[in-house]
């Protein structure tokens, strides 16, 4: 068939079907492959917590979305120019998410009565005026792979799985992509698996085939490299990047590593990925409960490794009489926070920032540590890297916050050489003549470090108030006092060791948009939007939330008006609004979902008005 | 893979000649006047010579409660921790740092209670820990409430009406958590004590002391049964590997099996002589539940001593098993490598 080239600077792709139909997989597959050759990427896993909810039903529908771009797409798009509907159910729910003249690729095989009846639909979409406002491409997808394998060895049971490949070549051929990384990733996960190799190989060519002789597809996206700088590129997730940044780290600062953890939706990944890295000399223990993750993580840093535990929202709590043990004995400690939607369980799969507070403040005492946050799955490296640099420097616990969008999402990244890689530089105190516990460094306040092993300095830490240079046990009441405010200015000194924050857009103006963490992306695109139109506005994005760039009340005030948007109620406009006696206007959305950028455009021209 | 801390532990080096004052640090100790725990830190400082290992080699970490402070009294590393963790903090330390002995003083309420999962789960692991329980059943640091461990019916400030609980058994927790090393002390017996802890410093795995060690102040007289001379003869049960179990200020008492029960029996009355008694066997798991399920049975003398010595590889010993048979496997670990993963491309 002779096809036209539509060409666009960007497309929002969303793979939607059962849990147990292969759509985190055809969508990671689409998404790498589309990264790998010269497009932009940003993806997110939308998945409900049952693990197999019963099938066809409404909630039980799992999605992954790729948003493709020529230039820096940033997000994971606002709204679905394709979908990939398996069955009834994950058309119904994902209609809200549709942009006008949506393609619909539906297969028709999930649309027969049972799951009509279980999607709730009367009759069947696909043949009613319902769909006007899209293009709907129905195609009987187990038939087809079916008739494609007939007469085959090949079980049904194997044939019938192979829906989701036949579905991933048809929109490869739709975004003119090869199949060769799909192919490569199939010889290598079934190359012991003859038959399931052959039958989804197949179903994938069949569907990419189809594609191109269908009438129903009248086009092929055409979408132009992206310019990036030269280098090497992979596809990562926030969660792998937290993973490797700690490992670089370790590197650099040429300790072991050791990570003490408990498995949580949505942090787990991390604890996956390193305990698979024993060949790397890596050592972790999947502990009895969060607190024993955190427990052991400060029995490893006190034994001299660089450690750190991963958590989310309700492990965090557990954690944090921990971290208060942490501050006062002033070790070394990366924690590592991916965000979920609470509190309690909440919504145990799907992201929010309002972890915020409990990371600034959720501690008994006073007990100051840096608190870090990520703005993409690729800035998750330089986030953890950064904690991990923190930690050792100031002898210290650094909060890192991400959240289960970056962390589970994914997008292109420069790989890094760990040779070029911020210096991270330790030095155990080892004189035993000198060698005081709670002795600082006159610049960066962290205390001496020797560790058990070393001669000649064996000396006692622990949770009681220490007195200040000796580190003996002291109930001083000045002594306390002093100590309280020596480990509040080794935090806040920290500042003078931060970059400024840059402004992204004029450098004063009527507003300012204040981020942080993963609402970059949304943020990023309804700023270029409102400039792009002529728009006095700027965007900050804040890393260190604690302490703060020390640019950053002055830059604040170079605007009318700063407005942050965050997924919580508003907590970082509340530290901002003490800090620096101003007033911020908020912008804020709890529904388990990251902002769109025409949400933020909306309140942009809003204030703006 | 070298790191850092290869190159600054030293790894060969003679063992000074330490005496016990050696392992006193300059700073007064706080117990109460005839408080129990003198009567562990006393042979602790004792045996630690013995344990023919640099001092800088040896760690106490402690938790909450009075046996916390044990930590400061040592002059080796320490770390006086937080409530119940004491056993988390060294199990990451242990993983971290096989080189290490690592000593762990608690509590009733710190191990038993606050820290109870991480006790059982450390047992389960068996990572090489040395845990000395100072078991006094009940809180002292906070000034006198029942704990897991006091008896149905004692009278404390929290259970002023007699406590409704049933009180745990340490050593049947231990045992029944795969703890391969279990044992009971007394703190007025300060040469056992000192035998029990070289025996577990030569265990490589879990081991776990309960020390019953007597409080003053709050639970006076809780051990008076299996320590004052001319009553303990007849209520305890000296464990000795290989000898038969008797008892008795005249060892004229024995304990023997009634199907799975243990009774005491007379050796006096002719009915049973010392070769229908049990015998004892540290290498017996099946013996060693049977033993600990004696505590708190009225009828039945105390046991004290070892219960269980097995071997079983430590924890932090498979870790290192398991990663040189990767690095074997693999070879020299390539880290940008890693980083780059298995599908990268070029710009």
């Amino acid at each position: 068939m002779p096809k036209f080239i539509r060409t666009v600077e960007d497309a929002t792709i969303r793979f939607a079907g059962d849990s147990g139909d292969g759509m985190q997989l055809v969508g990671t597959q689409f998404s790498e492959t589309a990264a790998s050759t010269g497009i932009d990427v940003n993806t997110f896993p939308d998945y409900p917590s049952e693990i197999r909810a019963p099938e066809g039903t409404l909630y039980g529908v799992s999605a992954f979305q790729v948003h493709v771009g020529s230039k820096k797409v940033n997000t994971h798009g606002d709204v679905v120019d394709v979908l990939v509907a398996m069955n009834a159910s994950s058309l119904k729910v994902n209609i809200p998410r549709l942009a006008d003249k949506c393609i619909i690729i539906a297969d028709m095989s999930g649309f027969d009565t049972r799951n009509l009846k279980l999607a709730g639909y009367e009759d069947n979409p696909l043949k009613s005026q319902d769909l006007s406002n899209f293009k709907v491409v129905a195609v009987d997808i187990e038939q087809e792979v079916k008739k494609l394998l007939k007469g085959s060895n090949i079980a049904p049971k194997v044939i019938k799985k192979t829906r989701n490949f036949f579905a991933l070549g048809l929109t490869l051929w739709l975004f003119d992509r090869s199949q060769e990384h799909a192919l490569r990733w199939l010889s290598r996960r079934f190359a012991n698996e003859a038959d399931i190799l052959e039958a989804n190989t197949r179903a994938l060519q069949a569907g990419y085939d189809y594609a191109q002789n269908s009438s129903l597809l009248d086009f092929q996206y055409k979408i132009e490299h992206i310019g990036l700088e030269k280098g090497t590129y992979r596809n990562i997730s926030g969660n792998e990047a937290v993973a490797l940044a700690l490992v670089a780290a370790s590197q650099k600062s040429r300790l072991p590593l050791f990570l003490g953890s408990y498995p949580i939706t949505p942090a787990t990944d991390i604890l996956q990925y390193i305990s698979a890295l024993k060949r790397y000399g890596i050592k972790h223990l999947q502990a009895e409960d969060e607190i024993a993750g955190i427990c052991s993580a400060i029995g490893a840093a006190y034994g001299g490794n660089l450690a750190f535990t991963t958590t989310s929202g309700p492990g965090l709590s557990l954690k944090i009489e921990a971290i208060g043990l942490a501050v006062m004995t002033e070790l070394p400690l990366v924690i590592i926070n991916v965000q979920r939607a609470g509190p309690s369980t909440g919504l145990p799969t799907k992201p929010e920032q309002s972890d915020l507070l409990q990371a600034m403040y959720g501690r008994h005492g006073e007990a100051p540590l840096p608190v870090i946050a990520a703005r993409s799955a690729a800035d998750c490296f330089d986030s953890a890297y950064e904690g991990a640099r923190l930690a050792l420097k100031y002898m210290t616990p650094v909060i890192v916050l991400t959240d289960g969008y970056i962390a589970q999402g994914s997008e292109p990244w420069k790989v890094p050489l760990i040779a070029e890689l911020p210096d991270i530089t330790v030095k155990f105190h080892d004189d035993p003549a000198t060698f005081q516990p709670y002795k600082r460094d006159p610049e960066t306040l962290a205390r001496m470090w020797a560790i058990p092993g070393m001669q000649g300095m064996e000396h006692r830490i622990g949770g009681l108030e220490k007195q200040d240079i000796k580190g003996n046990v002291s109930h001083d009441p000045l002594n306390h006092q002093k100590m309280t405010e020596l480990r509040k200015a080794k935090i806040d000194g920290i500042a003078s060791d931060i970059p400024d924050a840059k402004i992204l857009g004029p450098d004063q103006g009527k507003l300012l948009v204040l981020g942080w963490g993963s609402t970059y992306g949304a943020i990023r695109n309804a700023a270029d939007i409102m400039q792009n139109e002529g728009h006095q506005i700027s965007h900050v994005h804040l890393r260190h939330l604690h302490p703060f760039p020390e640019n950053l009340g002055t830059l604040m005030d170079r605007f009318e008006e700063v407005l942050v948007p965050e997924m919580n109620l508003g907590q970082l406009q509340i530290i901002l609004q003490s800090r620096y006696l101003r007033k911020v206007e908020g912008l804020h959305k709890v529904q388990g979902n990251p902002f769109t950028a025409s949400e933020i455009v909306e309140k942009i021209s809003s204030m703006l008005h | 893979m070298k790191t850092l801390l290869d190159e600054i532990l030293q790894t060969t080096q003679s063992v000074p000649a330490y005496e016990a004052k050696d392992f006193k640090p300059d700073v007064d100790v706080r117990w109460c006047a005839g408080c129990g725990a003198f009567s562990v830190l006393s042979p602790v400082q004792r045996f630690l010579p013995n344990l023919n290992l640099p001092k800088e080699k040896i760690v106490f970490i402690s938790g909450i409660g009075c046996s916390g402070r044990f930590s400061y009294y040592v002059d080796t590393y320490g770390f006086h921790s937080i409530h119940g963790r004491p056993i988390a903090i060294a199990t990451g330390l242990k993983i971290a740092r096989p080189d290490l002995s690592v000593w762990i003083a608690t509590g009733d309420g710190d191990c038993m209670s606050i820290g109870g999962n991480h006790m059982i789960h450390a047992a389960r692991r068996n990572t090489d820990l040395n845990i000395m329980l100072f078991n006094n059943e009940v809180y002292s640091l906070t000034k006198g409430q029942a704990s897991p461990t006091s008896h149905p019916g004692q009278i404390t400030k929290s259970s002023p009406l007699g406590s409704l609980e049933d009180a745990f058994n340490p050593a049947s927790l231990a045992l029944g958590s795969g703890a391969p090393f279990v044992a009971r002390g007394i703190d007025k017996d300060r040469q056992m004590m000192q035998d029990l802890f070289e025996k577990a410093a030569k265990h490589k795995g879990f081991a776990f002391m309960e020390i019953y060690t007597n409080c003053v102040i709050f639970n006076d007289g809780a051990f008076e049964e299996y320590t004052r001379k001319g009553i303990r003869e007849d209520h305890t049960l000296m464990l000795e590997h290989g000898k038969p179990m008797l008892f008795g200020k005249e060892m004229d008492k024995g304990v023997r099996l009634d199907g799975y029960t243990p009774v005491v029996v007379n050796l006096r009355d002719g009915e049973y002589s010392e070769n229908d008694v049990l015998v004892h066997n540290e290498k017996d798991s099946t013996l060693a539940f049977i033993l600990a399920n004696m505590t708190y049975h009225e009828s039945l003398p105390r046991p004290i001593g070892v219960f269980l010595d097995l071997e079983r590889p430590s924890y932090e010993s498979r870790v290192e098993a398991q990663i040189n048979a990767e690095i074997e496997k693999y070879g020299e670990p390539d880290f940008d490598g890693l980083l780059k993963g298995k599908s990268f491309w070029t710009v």
